[in-house]
């Protein structure tokens, strides 16, 4: 790998602070390299990731020296000084001046701050509250009238502002203007009247929003979601990583009497830094809603679902499989690696079948090709090698909406003030998008479908000619563009960029890896390859395994439908997500037994024939893969004894289908297990899968007159069923819009009906820069989505003016 | 001082009393604009050098060397130049540079057009502050003016030289005199003012190499250019060279401007304005604006001059002589500019915008004789708690007027606990009092 | 109420007078006003959308000018300078009688809609105090009775003059001018009032002039000293030790400790 940045030598200074001496590196501040030798001083306005203001003048340290012979007549703020070779800085610790300093500034920051502490959800946790304990007068000598404001005003559906108690540092502006690019908040009014504030008519809608609260240093954010609901010494906290995209965030959990009541950032400066999106935050109560399942059903001879034990369900379970006869496996991509790998060994050891996909969701031959071929047990790209390229190309990927961290990361890398210009971002899309802007990219204007040609054409681009410095990202939706991914593997190769794909769920990736693919065993063992099967099978103890490529999740469902397959398990899985919605919902009808593996009921578990609670990620330990190929394994937080993790179900009715002579039991029934398992068998060191690759498509032709193309993606904030339960958090998701170009805006107004192969949709309308024959849609936020009630991605529809 | 230098030295005021003096006819009757070929044949950086070199310092109130600013502009830096015009006066006190643009803006003008050239600036921004418009008015005739003579646009003169000039109202904001609030206010934003470094000579408007200047120092620059260097250093002090506006204000005879060499004494300036108000005397004044803290009756010998007002605790500003007869309560004045700076604070940093409002309550309460003496420790306190730890010079400014005038009149503002109130008869301090009352 | 096209064109217009467009808008808010007769949500958005800047931002510096009016003007402003100087010289006493006589406070439009009276800082004239403005023109040396009469004159319709000025025009033509569009009264008014003139009067009086002055020819000067003037900084450090404020001292030592 040559991921690593080029090093050259850093060059250090040597200071004295509070008497020890302390090389740092150049440009270090004076602030940070005191942390270096255990001082800290304290601070407001400061924080790492942004750029220094000091404005909150709290981190006033006495600089006797400041490296030339001379010192400062007056102390100086720490967050924004720099150090220099020989300079001398007194604190707190060791200068009255400082120290004085400091304690004034103190005083002067509480004076009009409200003393609302025991109401306060920060209180506990207020760095104003510990530092004015630690760095402050013990009393007021303020006698005066305190500034008011009326008590919290909303400036997002999630978001409060309780003006009293802001210190005005600005950390939140400043992120949303430094990082996010939504500055929808802003410093209003000046003097001692000064505020954050929004516009009236324009709330603090940010997917990002919910990072100012946690970086307040006071309670003046505060989220609808938390506000009021426990007090931080009543809470349990514990790490873990956000299982909403394939980002793989760091994230704290707080719980409190076995319920979760809030998640916040953790600092990972290698993946999401100090940043997580509003998903990864506020929505985790899909776990705790009324339908969550949480007992074993099996469905009675009077044809109804009915409470079952679990060895009941295991052995029913086993019994409807062993009769059904040829069973399949959909798995979704929520799945942790560890589940992920039990139904990859289910499929193989005890249905005997490599009929498995992750996929609920459109795809291709090309693409299970592909990830064999290019995805599996590749790490070519890491989140800092997006701030390191010169040129980052996206295909099929909406950052923003689908992985926020890597949008974080690439707004940062364009805004880069390093020598030479920060990263350009170059997107392959059918318009601008909101992200794109904010992160000054350019767009390859591209109708859905002519993504490979677009590809292509980026080899010789006079204007965007790549190199090695490049990273090419590509979306799990270019699956459906017939010979978009060969495209990008071939611009890969021939110009030596790097080349990433990047799915939207968190266990999609650990699937590949696992072997949650009809060609593909776990480690990255082609199922074709005689070698690699031994390999497995020996592993496994079993004396071979299935010897051809198993049917994709489309073919599962085709085989369902005309009897070929009898049996299936589904984990996960929501019809709407899937290529064809109402093909699935055909294919779990005529499937003569379904196991359903989920967590709370839904259509799919309404059909099946025995139905198994799972616990959700907060209940079980596991590892997601991120998009880069990064492990990260978490701790189970809470426990519930009324579901289990998909493993030890799945070695349940392994079990007692070897009890009935089908197969083998798994080996495994905890996660632990699992792991050790899948350390032993390891990844494959023999040849990888060869993509066969795929001409590039020619692009729809558009001799449908007058119908668009039909461009879509999931919005960060939608319907998706893990993001149920928290009003205020879908309240702050973007209004569903059509986008369409502005001459057929301005033709057809501000609301047009879309009606493609599958329904009819009534929607607002905005113009963008797209091409006069495309349509965008959001996938996922109205009706049953896009596939269930309009059409196919890339696929015609028609748009009318509703009005008309 | 050279024998036939007068007391009063008229050079930017000379031609104010000129028939319609604002108008470029009346400006280059007086031989305006000809300082500019002068400097059109000279290098840019001879221009830089004769500046420097005449020891003209900052007029806008801290005295830092102009030619040495104008030398910081990196000339290797691609970039282009900016030459931004501080002509935001707003400091309590100080007005010289809103007569002076009302009266002969060409004056300005040709120096922005020299100044520019010096630093190779091809554009130019004049910021005024908004509350003025007759001002604003006359300096966008007079831009207009210029360019339809030739003095403004491309080729200047056919030096070569190309010169666009902006003339920028601003909204009402005395921050925005501190110049990197200004540059916030001409980019658009909030007048708060910029981190530094990096310095507006190396980024500046627009991050841009950039020289901020206050009007007089430009407006001085065709004087300099024209007479030369020696000429100008032939005025003033060892130090502090040339002639500046001195802008006598309040309980005087003859309030107005004076334009005199730098080091003039208060006492000679009051003696040429008709002396105190009849019947009154001087009880105290500020040197250079309220920023600049009070002086008394024992410093009217003071050399007006950087050093000399430096070396009696105060500092010589902007000239801003604002004088005050023994009618007026110092608590009560002191209170008014604590309140301005209160009102003016940018709110950026925690001293200035939490400190004035404490200030003032503190302050109100003593004027109105509440608190305790115990008080004015506790004002003088937070005065340390604030100068030199706020993030521009604002409330630097801010806590001068107290702490000085603690200093000077601690027994007055016990008078006013012990009173029970104020005991001056405000109406007393009004020119429209009768004549002869007393406090 | 959205904006005209006229007045949309002409913020485009300001946007375009500056290497940076977002530099118009200090001067476009002032043409909002000229047009809308305050700060209104529409002219905040027209700003934000030309500019392509949010409205918050707009709305940021919008509220951080005083000039900059959320709630409708009168025809005239009026403002009643009551900083120190002013204050001590009569400004309390103009302000008071004023506010007594419209029945108004501080920033509040009489019921008629003609005034609005506001007290306000120093205006850079304080050798014309007591100081107040009308639509921001100078009048000085007022006195609570010639105030009462200004605004008397007013509301009558009556021509009021500038004391160093033209004739008053409305707020709203005065907004315009700051905004970058000069009307023609430049030419209006002295070149000075009399305070302005008393040092040069008592030059010209005893024949006080600046060394050589009164003999002065164009390009008359003397180039011979090459030496700098004793007393000229040569260095940076010297001339932060000859200015007189701590400020720039401290941003000398920081430029150096880079």
């Amino acid at each position: 790998m040559t991921t690593t940045p080029e090093k050259t030598g850093v060059d250090l200074v040597t200071v004295t602070i509070d008497g020890i001496q302390i090389s740092v590196p150049k440009d270090t501040l004076v602030i940070r390299a005191a942390e270096q030798v255990g001082v800290q001083i304290p601070r407001f306005c400061d924080h790492p990731l942004l750029e220094p203001v000091g404005a909150c003048r709290q981190c006033l340290v006495d600089i006797p020296d400041a490296g030339n012979g001379r010192g400062f007549p007056k102390p100086q703020a720490s967050c924004t000084l720099p150090v220099a070779e020989g300079m001398v800085v007194n604190t707190q610790a060791t200068s009255p001046v400082a120290d004085k300093a400091q304690q004034g500034i103190m005083e002067f920051l509480l004076i009009n701050h409200p003393l609302d502490c025991p109401v306060c959800d920060k209180g506990g946790e207020c760095p104003l509250q510990n530092q004015a304990m630690s760095n402050g007068r013990g009393e007021t000598r303020f006698e005066g009238v305190k500034r008011t404001y009326p008590k919290p005003i909303n400036i997002s559906a999630q978001v409060l502002l309780d003006r009293e108690r802001c210190v005005l540092c600005a950390r939140c502006t400043r992120f949303s203007e430094q990082v996010a690019g939504d500055p929808f908040i802003a410093l209003i009014e000046r003097g001692a009247l000064q505020q954050v504030g929004i516009y009236e008519n324009e709330p603090f809608e940010s997917y990002f929003s919910g990072n100012t609260i946690q970086i307040c240093p006071v309670g003046a954010l505060t989220s609808a979601d938390y506000r009021f609901r426990a007090r931080p010494f009543d809470l349990v906290s514990s790490p873990s990583v956000a299982e909403h995209d394939a980002c793989g965030s760091a994230i704290r959990v707080d719980h409190r009497r076995g319920k979760v009541v809030r998640r916040l950032a953790a600092n990972d400066p290698e993946v999401n830094e100090e940043w997580i999106t509003d998903k990864d935050r506020f929505a985790f109560h899909y776990a705790t809603q009324p339908e969550r399942l949480t007992y074993p059903q099996v469905r009675d001879e009077d044809g109804t679902l009915r409470p079952a034990s679990w060895p009941e369900a295991f052995a029913v379970a086993a019994r409807g499989l062993r009769a059904a006869g040829a069973s399949a496996v959909l798995t979704g991509g929520r799945v942790t690696a560890e589940d992920a790998y039990a139904y990859s060994k289910f499929a193989r050891v005890a249905l005997g079948t490599n009929d498995i996909d992750f996929r609920a969701r459109p795809l291709s031959a090309e693409e299970t090709s592909f990830l064999a071929a290019e995805v599996v047990l590749t790490n070519p790209v890491t989140y800092a090698d997006l701030e390191t390229a010169k040129t980052v190309v996206l295909a099929g990927l909406e950052p923003e909406d689908e992985a926020g961290m890597i949008f974080l990361r690439l707004r940062k890398a364009s805004k880069s003030a390093r020598p030479g210009g920060g990263t350009r971002v170059v997107s392959i899309a059918p318009y601008t998008s909101r992200g794109l802007a904010k992160m000054s990219g350019h767009l390859v204007r591209t109708a859905p479908g002519a993504e490979a040609a677009a590809i292509e054409g980026l080899v010789e681009h006079a204007e965007f000619g790549l190199d090695s410095t490049a990273v090419i990202l590509v979306g799990e939706r270019l699956a459906t563009v017939p010979g978009a991914l060969s495209a990008a593997a071939g611009l890969a190769r021939r110009t030596g960029a790097r080349l990433a794909w990047v799915p939207r769920r968190a266990g999609d990736r650990g699937a590949i890896e696992t072997g949650c693919l009809p060609n593909l065993l776990p480690g990255g063992r082609p199922v074709v390859d005689a070698a690699a099967r031994v390999d497995a099978a020996t592993a496994w103890g079993v004396d071979n395994l299935p010897e051809t490529a198993g049917r994709d999740a489309d073919a599962i469902v085709a085989a369902l439908v005309s009897g070929e397959l009898g049996g299936l398990v589904i984990g996960g899985v929501d019809p709407d997500d899937t290529s064809d919605p109402a093909a699935t919902r055909a294919a779990i009808e005529a499937a003569s037994f379904v196991v359903a593996l989920e967590l709370r009921e839904t259509e799919v578990t309404r059909a099946a024939d025995v139905v198994f609670p799972v616990a959700p990620v907060i209940d079980k330990a596991g590892m997601f893969v991120t998009w880069e190929g990064r492990p990260r394994t978490f701790e189970a937080i809470l426990s519930s004894p009324s579901s289990l993790p998909d493993l030890r179900i799945l070695a349940g009715i392994a079990e007692e289908l070897a009890q009935l002579g089908q197969g083998r039991p798994l080996g495994f029934r905890t996660v632990a297990e699992a792991q050790r398992e899948m350390s032993d068998i390891g990844p494959w060191d023999g040849a990888r899968a060869s993509l066969e690759g795929v001409e590039t498509g020619r692009p729809p032709s558009s001799s449908t007159e007058g119908t668009f193309a039909l461009a879509t993606w999931k919005q960060l904030v939608d319907n998706g069923s893990l993001q149920v339960g928290d009003k205020a958090y879908l309240a702050t998701g973007r209004a569903p819009v059509a986008r369409l170009s502005r001459a057929v805006y301005d033709a057809l107004g501000a609301t047009v009906t879309l009606t493609g192969d599958r329904g009819s949709v009534t929607i607002a309308a905005e113009p963008a820069d797209l091409d006069d024959d495309v349509v965008w849609v959001p996938a996922n936020s109205f009706g049953n989505g896009v596939l269930a009630d309009l059409a196919s991605p890339g696929s015609r529809v028609t748009v009318k003016g509703a009005e008309a | 001082m050279t024998a036939d230098m007068g007391t009063l030295t008229p050079v930017l005021t000379d031609n104010w009393a000129d028939d319609r003096a604002w108008t470029l006819a009346a400006y280059e009757a007086r031989g305006g604009y000809q300082a500019l070929d002068k400097a059109f044949g000279m290098d840019p950086a001879a221009v830089i050098e004769e500046v420097k070199e005449s020891g003209l310092r900052g007029r806008g109130g801290a005295g830092f060397p102009t030619g040495m600013k104008w030398g910081f502009i990196p000339q290797d830096n691609p970039k282009p130049k900016y030459l931004v015009v501080n002509a935001d006066e707003s400091e309590p006190g100080t007005c010289k540079d809103i007569p002076l643009m009302m009266a002969s803006p060409h004056t300005l003008v040709e120096g922005v057009i020299i100044s520019s050239y010096a630093i190779r600036a091809n554009t130019a921004f004049i910021y005024i502050r908004g509350e003025v418009l007759h001002v604003v008015r006359r300096v966008q005739r007079a831009v207009q003016e210029a360019y339809l003579a030739g003095h403004l646009g491309k080729d200047i003169h056919g030096s070569g030289f190309d010169l666009d000039v902006v003339v920028h109202a601003g909204a009402g904001a005395y921050i925005c005199g501190e110049e990197t609030a200004l540059l916030e206010g001409l980019e658009g934003r909030r007048g708060q003012p910029r981190l530094r470094p990096p310095f507006p000579a190396v980024a500046g408007l627009y991050s841009s190499p950039t020289v901020i200047n206050n009007v007089e120092s430009i407006a001085s620059v065709p004087s300099i250019i024209e007479h030369g260097h020696a000429w100008f250093a032939s005025m003033g002090t060892e130090k502090s060279k040339g002639y500046g506006i001195f802008s006598l204000s309040g309980h005087v005879q003859r309030p107005g401007q004076y334009e005199a060499p730098l080091g003039i004494t208060l006492r000679t300036l009051i003696d040429l304005a008709g002396g105190i108000r009849e019947g009154h005397e001087l009880k105290f004044w500020t040197p250079g604006g309220s920023s600049t803290p009070i002086l008394t009756a024992e410093h009217l010998d003071v050399p007006l001059d950087f050093e000399g007002v430096g070396a009696a605790g105060s500092m010589l500003g902007t000239r801003a002589l604002q004088i005050f007869d023994d009618t007026t309560c110092v608590v009560r004045a002191v209170l008014r500019w604590t309140e301005f700076y209160k009102h003016e604070s940018c709110g950026k940093c925690t001293p200035c915008r939490e400190g004035t409002w404490w200030l003032v309550q503190v302050l109100a309460g003593l004027e109105k004789g509440e608190g305790a003496e115990s008080d004015l420790d506790l004002l003088l306190d937070q005065c340390d708690n604030i100068m030199g730890r706020s993030f521009c010079a604002l409330a630097d400014g801010a806590v001068s007027p107290i702490s000085s005038s603690i200093k000077y009149f601690r027994d007055e503002y016990v008078a006013h606990l012990t009173h029970g109130g104020c005991p001056f008869d405000h109406a007393a301090s009004t020119v429209f009092a009768p004549a002869g009352a007393t406090a | 109420m959205s904006l005209s096209e006229t007045t949309y064109g002409e913020l485009q217009e300001i946007a375009a007078r500056y290497p940076e467009a977002r530099s118009g808008l200090l001067p476009m808010l002032h043409l909002v006003q000229s047009s809308e007769g305050r700060v209104t949500p529409e002219g905040i958005e027209a700003c934000a959308e030309i500019l392509g800047i949010s409205a918050a931002d707009v709305s940021g510096v919008a509220t951080f000018y005083t000039m900059y009016k959320r709630r409708p003007v009168g025809d005239y402003h009026v403002g009643v300078c009551t900083n120190t100087l002013c204050a001590v010289m009569g400004g309390d006493l103009i302000f008071e009688r004023l506010k007594y006589h419209l029945g108004v406070g501080n920033d509040e439009t009489t019921d008629d809609g003609k005034i609005t009276l506001e007290h306000v800082e120093c205006n850079a004239a304080c050798d014309y105090a007591p100081v107040m403005m009308v639509n921001w023109e100078f009048m000085d040396n007022m006195d609570p009775d010639s105030a009462v009469r200004v605004v008397e004159d007013l509301r009558a319709g009556t021509e009021v003059r500038s004391t160093r000025g033209p004739r008053v025009v409305t707020w709203r033509e005065a907004e315009r001018v700051l905004a970058g569009f000069p009307d023609d009264l430049a030419d209006e008014g002295p070149a000075a009032g009399p305070a302005s003139l008393v040092g040069l009067g008592i030059a010209r009086e005893r024949g006080w002039t600046a060394p050589g002055l009164d003999t002065s020819s164009p390009g008359g000067s003397d180039d011979s000293t090459a030496e700098g003037a004793a007393g000229v900084p040569q260095t940076k450090q010297e001339a932060v030790e000859q200015a007189d404020t701590s400020r720039a001292e401290t941003e000398t030592q920081q430029e150096e400790g880079k």
